[in-house]
C-alpha cells in the first residue's frame, strides 16, 4: 500500500485485543436447523464477542463507532489492492454494491467498464482534487465570471465555481441527508462525488456530518448490522439471524450500553415470543376493537329501540329507559309473555333470541380469555415500568444498609442482583402471557404453563422479600434467602426460555392463529 | 444571492428565443421568481388548439432546488392534477433528478413533450392514465373535449 493509507481512516480502532469468534462446543448454532450464515469473513474480528451458551442465546457482536470505521477501511483497502483502483473509487464502488465485496469483484472482473459507469465512475482524467482558477471561466450555475473565481471539477470535468459547489453539497448533506451517492451537479451526469473531493470542498462541521452519514449508510446497507436503538447509543450490533429465521428464533442481543433488544424487530427484549406474535399482540392491545368486544359481551340492545343497555343488577325484568319497552334480559323476549314467572326465565328452549345468545356467549368467552392474558401481561409491564424506581430505591437501600449494618459495598451488591433479576424475569414473564394467548393447546402447553407458574411464583416471592424495610434486610438470614431466590429466579427463567426456544426452533408449537 | 444573475440570464434566454408555441414573461416585473407562461397545445396531441396558462415558480434556493409548474388553465392529462392547482409531475423537476445546472428551457420543452406523450406510470390522475393506456381513442376524445371546454377561446 502507498501514501493513500490514511484515507478515511481517522478513526481506526485502538482496540487491539482482537477476540476470535470461538465456536463453542456444547450448544452449536446448528441447533436451529438453518444454515448458519457466517458473519462476513472479511469483516474485522474486532468488537465484543458474545459467546453463545444456551439454545436461546445467539451469537452477536457489538461494534463501536471506531470498529465500524475500521471495517469500512479494511474493505476499501482490500478492494483497492485486489482491483488496483484508487481508494476513493474503491469506496464508491463498495457503496454502489452495498458493501457486497464478492459481487463487486466478480462483476468488475467481468465487465470493468460497465461497473465503473453504473457506479458513476466514468472515464477519468487523473490528478488529485483541487480548487483551480481558470481564466475566462463562467460558472454555469450562478453565471458568475469575475476574474480569480475559484472553481472545482471532479473526474468528469464538469466545472463549477466553489461557492455553487459548496452550496450544492451543503443542501445535499444537511437537508437531504445524502452522502454515499451525491452526483456531479451537471444535468444528466451521474458521476459520484468521492469523499476526497468532499474533503477539499466542505467545511469541517459538514465533514463530520458527511462521515456520519457514510457510516450510517454502511450499517444500513449491511443485512447483518443494526444500530442499537437506545437513545444516544452509537454502537451497532452484528448478528447472523436472517429475516426468514424469525419464526424459529428470537434473536435477543445486548448492547454494550446494556440495552437488550430483539435483533429481528428492534423492539425491547420480548423473549420467548417470536417477532410476528409480538407484532400481532401489540396491535391487538392497541386496537380499540377490544373495547367494542367488551360492549358486545357486557351489554345488550333493547329489542325495540336498539339503545345499548348494561344490566347493573336486579331482576331480569327490563324496562328500557328510553322507549319504555319491557323485555326479559335472559331471553330478550317480551316480558308480558312471561306470565307470572317473574324472576326466572324458563323460556330457554324457545327459538326467539337463541342465536343472539350464542353469539353473546362466544364473544364473552373469547373476551375473558383475552383479558386473562392481557391483565397478566399488563401487570408485568407495569412492574417493568417501575424498574427505574425500584433500581433507584435499591441504590438508596444499599447505602442505608452500609451505614446501618456496617456492611461493605461488595456485601450489599446482592440487592442489586436481585433488582436486576426481577427486571429481567418480569420482562420475560410479560411476554409469556402474549405467547400463551396465541398458543393452541397440545401436550407441550402444560409444560410451558408449569414453567411459567414456577417463574412467576419465584418472582413474586423475591419481589416481596425485596420490598422489606432496611432493618429487616440487614438480617443475614434474609440476605441468604434473597440470594437464593435471585439465583432460583434466574435459573427458572433460563429453563423457561430454553424450553420455548427449543420448541420454537423445532417448530413444534401449535398456534391458535397463523402468522 | 448570486442566483439573480442566473435567473436573469435564463429569463433573457427564453424570452428572446422561446420554444415554439410559447410566450414567456414575468407575472410581476419586480419579482423574477414567478414566471407567466402561455403554451399552445402542441401539434400531434389532443390538446392542439388550446392555449394553456402555466405558472412557473422558482424557489428561493433556486437553482439548487427545482422550480415548480402549475397549470392555471385546467387540463385533462394523466400527469397533471385536474383541479385548481394543476400540479404537474415530471421527472426533471423531482428533487433527486434535478441538478443545479438543469435549465428552465429544458423544463419547458419537457413540459411540451409531456403533453404529446404522457407518462401513465407516473400518473397523478388515474382515470385519464387508465384510458391513455387501454383505450387511446377514448382518451383523445376526452382530452379534446376538456381542451375545448377550458382552453379554447378563453
Amino acid at each position: 500500500m502507498d501514501s493513500e493509507d490514511d484515507f478515511m481512516s481517522g478513526l481506526s480502532s485502538e482496540e487491539d485485543n482482537v477476540l476470535q469468534d470461538e465456536s463453542d462446543d456444547e450448544g452449536s448454532a446448528d441447533d436451529f436447523g438453518f444454515d448458519e450464515p457466517e458473519p462476513d469473513p472479511d469483516v474485522s474480528q474486532k468488537g465484543t464477542v458474545q459467546k453463545k451458551k444456551r439454545s436461546f442465546d445467539i451469537n452477536f457482536k457489538v461494534y463501536h463507532p471506531g470498529d465500524i470505521q475500521a471495517q469500512q477501511d479494511e474493505l476499501i483497502n482490500e478492494v483497492n489492492m485486489i482491483l488496483d483502483i484508487r481508494k476513493e473509487d474503491a469506496a464508491i464502488l463498495l457503496r454502489h454494491f452495498r458493501w457486497n465485496k464478492e459481487r463487486l469483484i466478480e462483476d468488475y472482473m467481468d465487465r470493468p467498464k460497465k461497473v465503473l459507469e453504473s457506479a458513476g465512475l466514468g472515464p477519468s482524467t487523473s490528478g488529485p482534487p483541487k480548487l483551480e482558477v481558470i481564466p475566462g471561466f463562467t460558472c454555469d450555475i450562478c453565471c458568475e465570471d469575475e476574474a480569480g473565481l475559484e472553481s472545482f471539477a471532479i473526474k468528469c470535468g464538469h466545472r463549477y465555481c466553489v461557492n455553487c459547489y459548496r452550496q450544492y453539497l451543503n443542501q445535499k448533506i444537511k437537508e437531504e441527508g445524502e452522502a454515499a451517492r451525491i452526483q456531479c451537479p451537471q444535468d444528466g451526469c451521474n458521476r459520484i462525488i468521492d469523499s476526497r473531493s468532499l474533503d477539499v470542498l466542505v467545511t469541517s462541521d459538514l465533514q463530520q456530518r458527511y462521515h456520519d452519514l457514510l457510516t450510517r449508510t454502511y450499517v444500513e446497507d449491511k443485512e447483518y448490522l443494526k444500530w442499537c436503538p437506545a437513545p444516544d447509543c452509537e454502537n451497532a450490533i452484528e448478528c447472523g439471524v436472517r429475516r426468514k429465521d424469525l419464526d424459529k428464533v428470537v434473536p435477543t442481543v445486548t448492547c454494550d450500553c446494556k440495552h437488550r433488544f430483539c435483533f429481528g424487530c428492534i423492539l425491547a427484549d420480548h423473549q420467548p415470543a417470536p417477532c410476528d406474535l409480538v407484532k400481532k399482540w401489540l396491535k391487538k392491545c392497541a386496537d380499540d376493537s377490544e373495547t367494542a368486544n367488551w360492549i358486545a359481551a357486557n351489554t345488550k340492545e333493547c329489542p325495540k329501540c336498539n339503545s345499548t343497555i348494561e344490566k347493573n343488577g336486579g331482576c331480569n325484568h327490563m324496562t328500557c329507559r328510553k322507549c319504555k319497552h319491557e323485555f326479559c334480559w335472559m331471553c330478550m323476549g317480551l316480558w308480558s309473555e312471561h306470565g307470572t314467572s317473574w324472576y326466572n326465565c324458563n323460556r330457554f328452549e324457545e327459538k326467539s333470541g337463541s342465536d343472539a345468545r350464542d353469539a353473546q356467549a362466544k364473544s364473552r368467552v373469547s373476551l375473558e380469555r383475552y383479558l386473562h392474558y392481557y391483565n397478566r401481561y399488563a401487570n408485568h409491564e407495569q412492574s417493568a415500568k417501575l424498574d427505574k424506581d425500584i433500581y433507584q430505591k435499591t441504590e438508596k437501600k444499599m447505602i442505608q444498609l452500609q451505614t446501618a449494618s456496617g456492611m461493605s459495598w461488595i456485601e450489599v451488591q446482592y440487592l442489586n442482583s436481585a433488582s436486576q433479576a426481577l427486571q429481567t424475569c418480569r420482562q420475560t414473564l410479560k411476554w409469556t402471557y402474549a405467547f400463551a394467548f396465541y398458543l393452541a393447546r397440545n401436550n407441550l402447553t402444560a409444560m410451558f404453563e408449569d414453567n411459567q407458574k414456577d417463574l412467576e411464583l419465584a418472582v413474586e416471592a423475591l419481589s416481596e422479600m425485596f420490598e422489606k424495610p432496611v432493618t429487616e434486610l440487614a438480617d443475614t438470614k434474609l440476605k441468604v434467602e434473597i440470594m437464593d431466590k435471585t439465583s432460583y429466579c434466574n435459573k427458572r427463567r433460563v429453563i423457561l426460555l430454553q424450553d420455548t426456544a427449543d420448541n420454537l426452533a423445532n417448530g413444534v408449537w401449535s398456534w391458535s392463529i397463523s402468522f | 444571492m448570486s442566483a439573480q444573475k442566473r435567473i436573469a440570464k435564463e429569463l433573457a434566454e427564453v424570452t428572446s428565443n422561446p420554444p415554439a408555441g410559447m410566450i414567456i414573461g414575468l407575472v410581476d416585473e419586480s419579482n423574477v421568481h414567478n414566471w407567466d407562461i402561455t403554451m399552445d397545445g402542441p401539434e400531434g396531441s389532443p390538446y392542439v388548439g388550446g392555449k394553456f396558462k402555466l405558472l412557473l415558480t422558482l424557489p428561493v434556493e433556486y437553482p439548487f432546488k427545482p422550480p415548480t409548474i402549475n397549470f392555471k388553465t385546467r387540463i385533462w392529462h394523466p400527469n397533471v392534477t385536474f383541479d385548481e392547482q394543476g400540479s404537474m409531475c415530471i421527472g426533471i423537476l423531482k428533487g433527486d433528478t434535478w441538478k443545479p445546472s438543469s435549465r428552465i428551457m429544458n423544463v419547458l420543452i419537457a413540459t411540451q413533450n409531456l403533453l404529446i406523450e404522457p407518462v401513465p406510470d407516473d400518473a397523478l390522475e388515474t382515470s385519464s392514465a387508465e384510458l391513455f393506456k387501454n383505450n387511446r381513442p377514448l382518451y383523445e376524445k376526452e382530452a379534446k373535449k376538456y381542451t375545448a371546454q377550458y382552453a379554447i377561446g378563453k
